[in-house]
């Protein structure tokens, strides 16, 4: 038997049926949720694992189920998909800790971790498609299991939010299945192929292939919140700071930008895509998301809200490394997708904490917070610098490879946006820094809970500090075997220098 | 006897069986429920032995009696037919189940034998092979229906009934008057012989344009779908189910049926005008969905859209054709599934609630989770999203618009779709939220919860057997052979 | 065939008549009436189509036709009777309330 062509299926179900399982679940048990979730991501990250050395060694991986007469449900283990999936799992796991800790005795925790696991089904499916109508059914899969975490509150306000995050995901949506669609009628495949598989058509569909292009990158471009895209973003932060981490550093937004780095690589080439003339709007498209989501989160005193635009302009990082169309800007591209969500992921953790034991939901609440809690405050500010970009920490590898790759293919504008981003980024953050360890506290924290001794539950404060340790790792040891960069420059690779 | 499983006659057991039990049941009342779960139990295991067999050995002739055409009465089973059949088993045993707790023990009695009465008129509809059979089976399944949704006895309901009855004999007498022409100007009522014998004159446009104006009618088709949100909103839970799920349904079969086989050697451009009146049904229907108030009121008017998807197959079909009316099949059968589903979940959240008011719904997704995810499964799949029986014939219908430039179809089908997504979630919003005036819950039989849940998990598997099911399809090919094939 | 062409002829008009009539009339016991008029026109075509066959002797197969469709039509006027009642036993009055297709 080949196990080889099951892997990709059991990885996608060993969060679905464990999610499944959990929506029956009574609410009182605790201990079997917990186990069931635990056993999952633990059994995910081995398959992952498994699929990874595999990879590395030349194995194939691919499940292939029938759909349509001539279409399949193909589940393929490529560099690319890799670096996602393993991307996801990992989070995963931490998120779910994280999440056992700060949804403790909040009501409807069956619904909540049953949606969860089906949220990171949806993304691991993302990550493994073979072609593109698998791409669509996942894609479209984790909007109806994020609907849930975003209204899980059930109050007024989050309904607003779900309704808005529909409304442009949905839209979203049907015009990926319009290109989709006819893309198929035009080309008769939808095989993920590296380079693309649209060669020779250019000269007969060029408008087709165009407007396909433009409506690949409004789709996957309102989940990855480029501007004017990105409405949704901010309104989602109502949900649970669980959900915003995972929608921000994980699921939601990255699936989008994904969504691109296919098209791009794997649907059109970069060859074709540049002859058709549409990577240069591309570009400039992120480049405006990069300034205008940095300018935005300037003004936002609610932490989250600060946290949700600097997303918008962060994620456009990786558009823009896609864009720009060289080989040394792809792998920026690629390893700020791992860069980014280790690095936004930390940031949600810790603005979850502050609100969870101290009640802080405002950037002007913040002052003397990092004597109360250290280490909470030591890991945002490993994240804060890393989104800045400064050295060693992960967010300056990518930077430096965007840069670089800018440079490389002739496009100096680019350094300027590069530049302009990361003073704007230091401009909001850098305040909260100061903020935290350098001023006193001012007032008394508006709604604090008593831990003990310790700052927070460890549930809470651990993870945090991972995904900081992991970020600090990912800059340091940039090069080392399996790290996200190294794993870029294979992809990079594939993409632009094999036959 | 040496009757082996293989040649026993499934076709008339899917007659005869609830034929007895609907007679049965009007006799014996008391046990009325026994009954008709049994005998739904055998259709559906008749239905599955009939498929076993058409799937094995292709299309199904019977003879009844041993008389075959023009004098006899002849069975036709192709692959179109049995689908049908099982869809109508599978919804059949949903509602059936559902029903059990459904109805008080008065209304058990009146219920149960017009619900099979009107089982075999479905079944005896999909099975016949001439049209004057087709007409008698649709006044028959109409007759059982008009008196199913008056059950609640509302006022409401007496007259949207009177509506649908007026409506529904005017459309029966229309296909009757153009079976006379048919029969008067080729001299026989046998499909397929009326399919060979037919040429275009003066008595077969209006043979063809009675029978179209009379089924559309039946169908709902917008413009002529004023009786069918009344009807549909008040009747109760388990009859809209029916209704919507497979009687509008029935008339359209029959469309379908004569138009591949008879009327499509007529030279006309009905075709789009039945692709212009279904586009205006899907953008109308929707938009009347989404402007209601009231749970059921706005299922029934998601009918009303999703008939229109329907019609789009016909302009289609002219160029791709077995794509076109494989993804109208498609529909068929999984909006048939969701919107049954979705009727028994309204038909919870009106129980549980003691209202349908969207605005009013109370934490419902967490106090009747299954009945919502019922409702959601079953709205993924009128939304035409992944993975569904919605979504492939979406995949099919937009690749068929695709494939032949037809952008006007291509941009009513995705408006359709947003506006779907926004009526469906206008409902599942609130089901998250807490009402401004908190009420006693009544309370729902896990039977009525997992009978919708088994409805809208049908719905979604669909999307995961679309090869099988096309392949069952093209059984006896319905749609003719060796036409292009995408 | 003159004969038969003037039975269709007053058969097609009965149907015109009762369709008419059930567009128009608000009362409805004439709605139904006008179902019955209008079923009653497609009976006399049928009836006069059986003498489709050469030599005299009718075909017997629309008569068969003839003979379900009038069962069929009695109890649906069976049907509709009732339903009159119970209408009217409502709302008391043996019409469509006014606010149409609300």
């Amino acid at each position: 038997m080949n196990w080889n062509a099951w892997i990709p299926l059991l990885v996608v179900a060993s969060s679905l049926l464990p999610g499944l399982i959990i929506f029956r679940l009574p609410e009182e048990r605790v201990r079997t949720r917990i186990t069931l979730n635990l056993i999952g991501a633990f059994l995910k990250l081995v398959l992952v694992g498994w699929m990874l050395w595999g990879v590395y060694q030349g194995q194939h991986f691919e499940t292939r189920l029938a759909l349509l007469p001539d279409l399949d449900l193909v589940l393929r283990a490529g560099p690319l998909s890799l670096i996602f999936v393993s991307l996801s799992t990992v989070l995963w796991l931490v998120t779910t800790v994280y999440a056992i800790g700060y949804l403790e005795n909040s009501p409807h925790r069956s619904r909540f971790f049953g949606f969860f696991s089906l949220c990171v089904t949806a993304t691991v499916g993302i990550a493994l498609s073979g072609n593109l109508i698998t791409f669509l059914i996942f894609y479209e899969l984790l909007t109806l299991s994020t609907y849930p975490l975003i209204v899980h509150r059930g109050t007024e306000e989050a309904r607003r939010a779900g309704q808005t995050y529909l409304a442009y995901t949905i839209f979203g949506g049907a015009l990926l299945l319009l290109a989709t669609v006819w893309l198929y009628t035009l080309t008769g495949s939808l095989e993920f192929t590296p380079r693309g598989f649209i060669h020779g058509l250019g000269e007969e569909h060029r408008t087709a292939l165009i407007i396909i292009f433009a409506l690949f990158i409004t789709g996957f471009g309102v989940k990855a919140a480029l501007v004017p895209l990105h409405g949704w973003l901010p309104q989602a932060m109502i949900a649970p700071a669980p959900v915003s981490a995972l929608l921000h550093a994980v699921a939601v937004v990255k699936a989008g930008a994904f969504g691109i780095i296919r098209v791009v690589y794997d649907v059109f080439g970069i060859e074709s895509a540049a002859e058709l003339g549409v990577m240069s709007p591309l570009a400039w498209l992120a480049a405006v998301t990069i300034i205008y989501g940095s300018l935005r989160a300037l003004f936002q005193n609610d932490l989250k809200r600060r946290l949700a635009f600097s997303t918008i302009s962060q994620v456009s990082y990786i558009t823009l490394g896609v864009a720009i169309a060289g080989p040394i800007a792809t792998i920026g591209g690629v390893v700020h997708l791992v860069h980014q969500g280790i690095m936004k992921i930390t940031l949600f953790f810790c603005a979850g904490n502050l609100a969870e034991t101290l009640g802080i939901h405002k950037i002007s609440e913040m002052n003397g917070v990092g004597h109360r809690m250290p280490w909470t405050m030591a890991a945002f500010t490993v994240g804060a610098l890393g989104m800045i970009g400064v050295p060693p920490i992960a967010g300056f590898v990518s930077k430096w490879y965007l840069g670089l790759g800018a440079l490389e293919v002739g496009e100096g504008w680019v350094m300027f946006v590069l530049a302009g981003s990361s003073l704007l980024n230091a401009a909001y953050f850098l305040p909260i820094l100061h903020r935290i360890w350098f001023r006193k506290q001012t007032a008394a924290w508006p709604h604090e809970h008593n831990f003990g001794n310790k700052e927070t539950a460890w549930a809470l404060l651990l993870p945090p500090v991972v995904t900081a340790l992991m970020a600090l790792a990912a800059g340091l040891v940039a090069s080392a075997p399996f790290s996200p960069l190294e794993w870029a420059q294979l992809i990079a690779q594939r993409e632009f220098y094999q036959p | 006897m040496g009757i082996t499983f293989i040649d026993f006659p499934w076709a008339i057991a899917l007659i005869l069986l609830p034929l007895t039990g609907g007679l049965s049941c009007f006799l014996w009342p008391s046990v009325s429920k026994i009954l008709g779960l049994v005998t739904v139990i055998g259709v559906m295991l008749s239905a599955t032995g009939l498929g076993w067999l058409v799937i094995d050995k292709g299309v199904y002739h019977y003879l009844v009696g041993g008389w075959g055409a023009p004098l006899g009465i002849e069975l036709y089973v192709d692959g179109l037919s049995l689908l049908m059949l099982m869809v109508t088993a599978l919804v059949a045993l949903g509602v059936s189940i559902y029903s059990i707790h459904y109805f008080e023990l008065s209304y058990q009695r009146r219920f149960w034998p017009l619900w099979l009465f009107l089982l075999t008129a479905l079944n005896a509809l999909f099975l016949s092979a001439d049209i004057f059979n087709l007409y008698v089976t649709l006044e028959l399944m109409g007759l059982a229906a008009v008196a199913l949704a008056t059950l609640t006895g509302s006022h409401d309901a007496f007259t949207a009934a009177m509506r649908y009855l007026l409506a529904t004999l005017l459309g029966s007498l229309a296909f009757l008057f153009g079976v006379v022409l048919l029969y008067h100007s080729f001299g026989s009522l046998d499909i397929a012989v009326l399919s060979e014998r037919f040429e275009s004159n003066i008595t077969a446009w209006a043979a063809f344009g009675l029978i179209s104006a009379g089924l559309v009618l039946k169908t709902a088709l917008f413009p002529m779908h004023f009786w069918l949100p009344p009807a549909h909103a008040n009747a109760p839970a388990p009859v809209s189910a029916v209704l919507s799920a497979l009687v509008v349904k029935a008339s359209f079969y029959i469309l379908l049926r004569l138009w591949l086989e008879i009327f499509s050697q007529l030279d006309t451009d009905v075709d789009i005008l039945f692709g212009f009146l279904g586009s205006i049904a899907i953008i109308w229907g929707s938009l009347q969905a989404l402007r209601q108030t009231r749970i059921k009121l706005l299922v029934a008017y998601s009918t009303v859209a999703q008939v229109g998807y329907l019609f789009l197959a016909f302009p289609l079909a002219e160029k791709v054709g077995v794509t076109a009316w494989s993804a109208a099949v498609y529909l068929i059968l999984s909006h048939a599934l969701a919107k049954s589903a979705m009727f028994l979940a309204a038909g919870n959240l009106l129980r549980f609630g003691g209202h349908d008011r969207i605005a009013d719904l109370d934490r419902v997704a967490q106090r009747l989770p299954i009945t919502v995810a019922a409702f959601a499964l079953a709205g993924v799949s009128i939304m035409g999203l992944p993975p569904s029986g919605g979504f492939i014939s979406k995949w099919l219908l937009l690749q068929s618009a695709l494939v032949q430039s037809q952008w006007g179809l291509v941009g009513v089908m995705l408006i359709g779709g947003v506006l779907a997504a926004a009526y469906i979630f206008k409902v599942l919003g609130r089901a998250f939220t807490q009402a401004p005036l908190p009420h006693e819950p009544g309370v729902v039989p896990a039977t009525m919860e997992w009978a919708a849940l088994l409805l809208a998990g049908g719905a979604i598997l669909l999307g995961f057997f679309a090869s099988e099911i096309l392949a069952i399809i093209e059984i006896g090919s319905p749609f003719g052979a060796g036409e292009v094939k995408l | 065939m003159n004969t038969v062409f003037l039975y269709a002829l007053v058969g097609i008009g009965l149907f015109c008549l009762g369709l008419f009539a059930l567009i128009v009339q608000a009362h409805l016991l004439r709605k139904i009436l006008a179902i019955n008029i209008m079923g009653s026109g497609v009976f006399l075509i049928l009836v006069a189509l059986a003498r489709r066959t050469e030599g005299g002797i009718p075909d017997p197969v629309p008569h068969a036709m003839v003979i379900t469709g009038i069962v069929v039509a009695v109890s649906a006027t069976a049907l509709a009777l009732v339903m009159i009642l119970k209408v009217t036993e409502s709302s008391g009055q043996p019409e469509f309330p006014d606010e149409e297709s609300k």
